[in-house]
């Protein structure tokens, strides 16, 4: 702060973009400057340790808002039918985190309990989050335990009016849970409506990216490895989570290290929504699932600090083994798949892991465990047959035949046959190298020191000879 | 209190005071977007959607003040009055109509496929 008085009745997009920093100061009541530390790092796990709670806090947290302690089940018929396209001896058994019993019907509860919980000790008297997801009925939710007021922002119409399904349907939600929805068109100003109401009306910024936000869902990866555990006498192999901003991934990846699972390989999963532009009002509705997309994913995973937040708490790369994508086509079939065969109607964004899962099982051997991590409610809007209406009447071709045709916005392939659905892997050594050609791009460091070597290593989960390599490429220098 | 067949079909007109109600606004005009949105969008207005509590009575289409669920009086032109959820679970889809059973039938086969 530079003493300067700013004008706070300048509504203009330039005078509030301005303001960010005091507006994030006041309404996460965190001073994130003090984990700053080189020219590019910060102290991450200061971070989530001075202003997070211990798992132990947190779980105490979680059961006074009645979240977590969801069914672990074995999807006994899928894993059959894995098994029966699988080589011999291969086909792990796959189980699913029915997250859906969490009070507002996705895992997103976790993540916003610890933010509604600090807003109010803190004396905040509302919540306000900008989500087009799950996550703002979660907040809504969990403000109404609390007694807080909540505003939710969401992007939800493109400029005929017109609103995705899914989106409608969980704005649908936010208001059964009490709050106050601003529904707005198509793009990234989103920001600028979301700091103006911070600034109006002096709630709490329950950003899905603060270490609460993220501190929240360490359970979720707890509590899995402890069902596995106390059922099958070890920890789970791998685990499939949807990815889209990195908490998912984050959370509960920090939740299985925290348990001493620290063998298990965490899979991020996301829908295929390649060459459609997230900004673009054309594209919006062109979209048939808006979560659990590389269109949040891959960003996100290159440029954690992109969020609502100076700093996300959400980082991704640090913790992911695989990055694989699934297409729409794919997803749909699999929560078609868990209805019919599970008797389990559920998703269908939150199933994309489970897309995931079933191609990757066909690798594993026959006694490995795979868990998928989540389940979200469906509904009217937020379902298949919604979707895919929706998609039809948007000029998109649904059929069936080989997923790999499929072309986002244009074609949804609808499997044949499970032995269709596969995985594509995503590079992560060129999705490391974006991360630190993004770091430099956005910071402007031309020189950088070597606890900012270091920073990067953590960052990509690589080599500081790694990082060296990709810094002088890119032409900076490292001091000392 | 009941509503006529238009009032039920989503179409009523007036909105009496403290009716719950949907108003709308521009927030930024196409000119005052920010500078990053691709080509498409910058041809289009950033609108807002809000419901709340009408202040007055009023006509479709006139400028009111409405009274939202935390309390924030918020101004905006009144486009709807009682506004239905209107979005559902589509038409069946013909593509996923036989995926359950083609999966039991293969449970209930026996035998590897592969």
């Amino acid at each position: 702060m530079n003493g300067e008085v700013r004008d706070r009745s300048d509504h203009s997009y330039q005078a509030v973009m301005a303001r960010r920093p005091e507006i994030m100061l006041r309404s996460v009541g965190l001073d994130y400057n003090k984990f700053a530390r080189g020219k590019i790092s910060f102290d991450y796990e200061g971070m989530m340790r001075d202003a997070a709670y211990s798992l132990d806090e947190i779980e105490r947290i979680q059961s006074e808002t009645n979240i977590g302690n969801t069914p672990l089940i074995e999807l006994k018929n899928i894993t059959e039918i894995v098994r029966r396209i699988s080589p011999r001896g291969k086909g792990a058994r796959i189980l699913i985190k029915d997250e859906a019993c969490n009070p507002s019907g996705s895992f997103k509860a976790r993540r916003a309990s610890v933010s509604v919980y600090h807003a109010k000790k803190l004396g905040y008297k509302g919540v306000i989050s900008a989500t087009s997801g799950n996550y703002g009925a979660a907040v809504a939710s969990q403000a109404a335990i609390r007694g807080l007021k909540c505003i939710v922002v969401q992007e939800v119409h493109d400029s005929r009016g017109l609103g995705q399904p899914e989106i409608v349907e969980k704005g649908r939600a936010c208001e059964a849970y009490g709050a106050e929805v601003v529904q707005l068109t198509v793009g990234p100003e989103l920001f600028y409506v979301f700091l103006r109401l911070l600034e109006e009306t002096g709630y709490f910024n329950a950003s899905l990216y603060t270490p609460f936000g993220i501190a929240g869902i360490e359970t979720l990866g707890s509590e899995l490895v402890a069902q596995v555990r106390e059922r099958f006498g070890k920890d789970p192999d791998a685990v499939c989570v949807t990815h889209a901003g990195g908490g998912n991934v984050t959370g509960t990846a920090r939740g299985l290290i925290k348990t001493g699972a620290t063998r298990t390989k965490v899979i991020g999963v996301s829908v295929d929504l390649s060459g459609l532009h997230m900004a673009s009002d054309r594209d919006f509705n062109r979209k048939s699932f808006t979560t659990g997309h590389t269109g949040f994913g891959i960003p996100f995973a290159t440029w954690p600090d992109r969020a609502d937040v100076p700093r996300n708490a959400a980082r991704p790369l640090r913790y992911m083994d695989r990055y694989v994508t699934v297409t729409q086509g794919e997803v749909f079939y699999v929560t078609e798949m868990l209805a019919q065969i599970e008797g389990l109607e559920r998703g269908p964004a939150g199933n994309t892991s489970l897309a995931g899962a079933i191609a990757i099982a066909r690798d594993m051997d026959r006694d490995q465990i795979l868990v998928v991590q989540e389940t979200e409610y469906t509904g009217a809007g937020k379902h298949p047959t919604a979707q895919l209406t929706f998609a039809r009447e948007n000029g998109v071709e649904v059929r069936r035949g080989d997923p790999r045709e499929n072309v986002p916005g244009k074609a949804i392939v609808i499997p044949e046959h499970p032995s269709q659905v596969t995985v594509k892997d995503f590079d992560l050594t060129e999705t490391r190298n974006s991360l630190i050609r993004n770091t430099v791009n956005n910071t402007g460091v031309k020189e950088v020191a070597p606890e900012d070597v270091r920073f990067l290593a953590e960052e990509t989960r690589e080599t500081e000879a790694f990082v060296v390599d990709g810094l002088t490429r890119l032409g900076v220098t490292i001091r000392g | 209190m009941g509503f006529s067949a238009a009032e039920t079909a989503g179409k009523i007109e007036r909105a009496k005071k403290g009716d719950w109600v949907q108003v709308y606004g521009v927030v930024l005009k196409p000119e005052e977007r920010a500078p990053q949105v691709p080509e498409d969008t910058h041809k289009v207005p950033l609108e807002m959607r809000i419901k709340g509590f009408i202040q007055q009575d009023a006509q479709v289409g006139e400028e009111v003040t409405i009274e939202t669920l935390t309390g924030r009086l918020v101004s905006g032109k009144l486009v709807a009055v009682n506004p239905a959820h209107e979005h559902d679970f589509g038409r069946p889809v013909p593509e996923l109509a036989k995926v359950g059973l083609e999966l039991r039938a293969m449970l209930q086969g026996g035998g590897d496929e592969a």
